[in-house]
């Protein structure tokens, strides 16, 4: 589903991944972990098309497509979604005005019918209520004033209605107190499916308790240099980064 | 960025959508201006002797007045005999009923949108009832549900039809707020003034449906000077909204209006505007200059006015809705969204002058720049000494996209009363490639991105519209900013 080959980018000029080759079947969920400055929001933006990721070398395919120029709302409406580590506030902006704005961009690029005002209303509170998220966040503008908890929620729901092929959570713990965390990653892991697969990228093992991975990469120096199963986790847990890298290298 | 700078310069350049000129035949006053014009545009309009007279007054004191320059605007010096005073599409004479009306300029009007016929109207499954004054050029062309609203003593009709119909109303009431000795514009104004609308609603009625005028500019090097006078009787309600577009050409147009409110006890002003004329090209050629004064009397106790604007076009914007708070308990308002693009400047804000017990005022102004554009908020908040109570709420919100506009915000506040409560709040935000990318990543392109934020941005002062003029403001918005984003 998800290929990446070889995949080199700049960012203003420097080089920061060096040969990135990836694969993600789907329905699976993989995990990159990886040291400070490893190049793990490089990857996740380089995949979701953020100007200012310049692919040097190297391909993206997402289901046989050739997704590496494609721009970033393509690339939403073909299926891949990023969960901000920092997601964004739009004063003014109610989160349900939001999500049907995106919700009909991404239909119109895809030639399909977009949704009228009910159809939307009931999809949007039946992901709420599965979510547990209250009908006052979703009137309220998009992020502003929310809790470091609520703004990833927000980022759950957003993901349950636009029902991507591929979830990238970027750092999806940073700013988290375990129980906000807990409740994010239930939300994340009832959104799992034969259908869907997830990067979930992070620099800490926690996050991985609660959203078990199939298979663990680590980034380092741009590239992977270590593939494996979930005790890869443990490992990193217990020896460090430096130690596994250097036994991998 | 810079992708993302190059797809926005790209979309910037989208053309005015109603840049088109309509072919009507028209009929001009000579060029230039002097005192043989004004008896010309008082003997087309078969004026009365006062009229006439107070016509020549202002003119002779226009002569000798010298243009403002205290405003943050740049251009060229307008050579003020080189435009016709007075265009009017020929017409056979007579009462104006539709079927009077050159089906070319219905067509002008269907192709911007604005229904005029009323059966249409009323039939139509939207329940959209709008009285509706259609304006091209010098004269009004027809005035819809003028029945209807005769029914329950609202008067709705061009201000050329008012002086004979109405003498003792327009007397009365005409530059009883903007006297003509108010400013070089405002006494332009009221010299070579050829239409505009007039409304009058009586003690205790609530006008029963929306009065709209809108004003179109289509001859070619002719200015458009239309006079607005408004007059709520004590309890009465109106909600009035203005809408102006004008071709697109290479050479600037002057418009100079001057608008008047007068409201009574009890009574209540809504007044709303979208400002459309065309804002030059993206070289910043041609483009409308307007020279707006707009003010609204207070006069009666519990009174109150709210302006609401949206201004998008216009090369050069000077106006300054503003409210002289004279009755006691009565309230201002202020709600402004002004856009400039390109090299549009706009020099706008607001007057309130308290001057009576209790009043009241509320300002909100939302100033966004794009392009090059330079966008000024120019306010006074003026407490008078007798004002006890007073008390002003003001926030500026400037929004810049790109890096080689300007915002700009000068408030002026006067209290001579000790007691009276002023608040003013600013700020002044961007819309940043984080927020853009955010959008962008959830499938919602560029443009209909920073429509999304510039809407958010704006919130506040589009709820005070009427929704369905709220709707059409919306889309204005985002058109009017298209590509604006590097």
């Amino acid at each position: 589903m998800l290929e990446i080959k070889d995949l080199h980018v700049n960012v203003h000029g420097k080089e920061i991944l060096k040969g990135l080759s990836l694969k993600v079947p789907p329905g699976e969920v993989h995990a990159i972990m990886g040291p400070n400055g490893a190049g793990k929001s490089t990857t996740s933006y380089t995949l979701a098309g953020r100007a200012g990721y310049e692919v040097t070398k190297g391909e993206i395919d997402f289901f046989g497509e050739d997704v590496t120029t494609l721009a970033p709302e393509e690339r939403a409406a073909r299926g891949i979604f990023l969960a901000f580590q920092y997601p964004l506030e739009i004063p003014g902006v109610s989160t349900m005005n939001f999500l049907k704005t995106a919700m009909n961009s991404q239909a119109k690029i895809r030639g399909e019918k977009e949704l009228n005002a009910a159809e939307f209303l009931r999809a949007v509170r039946a992901a709420a209520k599965e979510l547990n998220i209250s009908e006052d966040m979703l009137k309220r503008p998009l992020n502003v004033g929310f809790s470091g908890g609520e703004k990833k929620r927000n980022e759950t729901l957003q993901m349950a209605l636009l029902k991507p092929k591929l979830a990238i959570l970027d750092e999806m713990d940073s700013g988290l107190d375990i129980d906000a965390l807990k409740l994010v990653a239930e939300g994340v892991n009832k959104l799992r499916s034969p259908e869907r697969s997830f990067l979930v990228i992070t620099h800490y093992q926690r996050l991985l308790d609660y959203i078990v991975p199939d298979v663990i990469h680590i980034l380092a120096g741009g590239k992977i240099v270590l593939s494996g199963d979930k005790s890869l986790a443990l490992q990193l847990e217990q020896n460090g980064y430096d130690a596994v890298i250097a036994k991998a290298a | 960025m810079s992708e993302e700078a190059a797809a926005l310069q790209e979309l910037t350049e989208q053309k005015y959508k109603y840049g088109f000129v309509s072919d009507i035949e028209s009929e001009f006053a000579p060029k230039g201006l002097n005192e043989d014009v004004i008896r010309f545009i008082s003997t087309k309009k078969n004026e009365p002797e006062w009229m006439l007279d107070y016509r020549l007054s202002a003119y002779r004191r226009w002569v000798n007045m010298e243009e403002p320059t205290w405003a943050k605007l740049h251009y060229p010096k307008i050579d003020f005999q080189d435009a016709y005073y007075y265009a009017a599409p020929k017409a056979k004479e007579g009462p104006h009923t539709l079927e009077d009306v050159d089906p070319e300029l219905l067509r002008t009007y269907e192709k911007l949108g604005i229904p005029l016929h009323e059966q249409e109207v009323l039939a139509g499954v939207e329940q959209r009832r709008v009285a509706v004054d259609a304006v091209f050029d010098s004269v009004s062309v027809v005035t819809t549900f003028k029945d209807e609203l005769a029914k329950v003593g609202v008067i709705f009709c061009p201000i050329s039809e008012a002086v004979h119909s109405h003498p003792e109303l327009v007397k009365k009431y005409l530059g009883s707020v903007v006297p003509d000795t108010d400013n070089f514009y405002a006494t332009l104004n009221a010299a070579v003034f050829s239409e505009g609308s007039f409304v009058y609603i009586p003690p205790g009625v609530r006008c029963p449906m929306e009065l709209s005028t809108y004003f179109r500019i289509n001859a070619a090097k002719s200015g458009q000077f239309e006079r607005t006078l408004i007059i709520a009787d004590a309890g009465a309600y109106v909600s009035y909204l203005e809408g102006c577009t004008a071709p697109q050409r290479d050479e600037n147009q002057l418009h100079a209006a001057v608008v008047e409110l007068v409201a009574l006890d009890d009574a209540e002003i809504k007044y709303s505007t979208v400002q459309n004329w065309f804002p030059g090209d993206e070289n910043g050629k041609g483009g409308i200059y307007n020279f707006v004064t707009k003010r609204a009397d207070c006069r009666g106790k519990n009174s109150k006015v709210s302006w609401t604007q949206v201004e998008t076009g216009s090369a050069i914007t000077w106006k300054y809705p503003s409210c002289i708070l004279r009755g006691e308990n009565s309230v201002g308002e202020f709600y402004s969204i002004a856009i400039a693009n390109n090299y549009q400047q706009a020099d706008t804000g607001t007057k309130m002058i308290h001057l009576g017990k209790n009043t009241s005022s509320r300002i909100i102004s939302k100033g966004i720049s794009a392009g090059k554009a330079q966008n000024t908020y120019r306010g006074l908040v003026s407490i008078n000494a007798r004002a006890d109570g007073a008390r002003n709420f003001t926030q500026c919100d400037s929004l810049l996209i790109g890096d080689q506009c300007g915002a700009h915000t000068v408030p002026y506040i006067q209290s001579k009363n000790p007691k009276a409560i002023l608040e003013h709040e600013a700020t002044t935000s961007k819309i940043s490639d984080d927020q853009l990318f955010y959008c962008l990543s959830r499938g919602i392109p560029t443009e209909e991105a920073v429509s999304l934020i510039v809407n958010g941005f704006c919130r506040e002062v589009l709820q005070q519209l009427p929704m369905e003029f709220a709707v059409e403001a919306q889309k204005l918005v985002g058109l009017s900013l298209e590509g604006s984003v590097g």
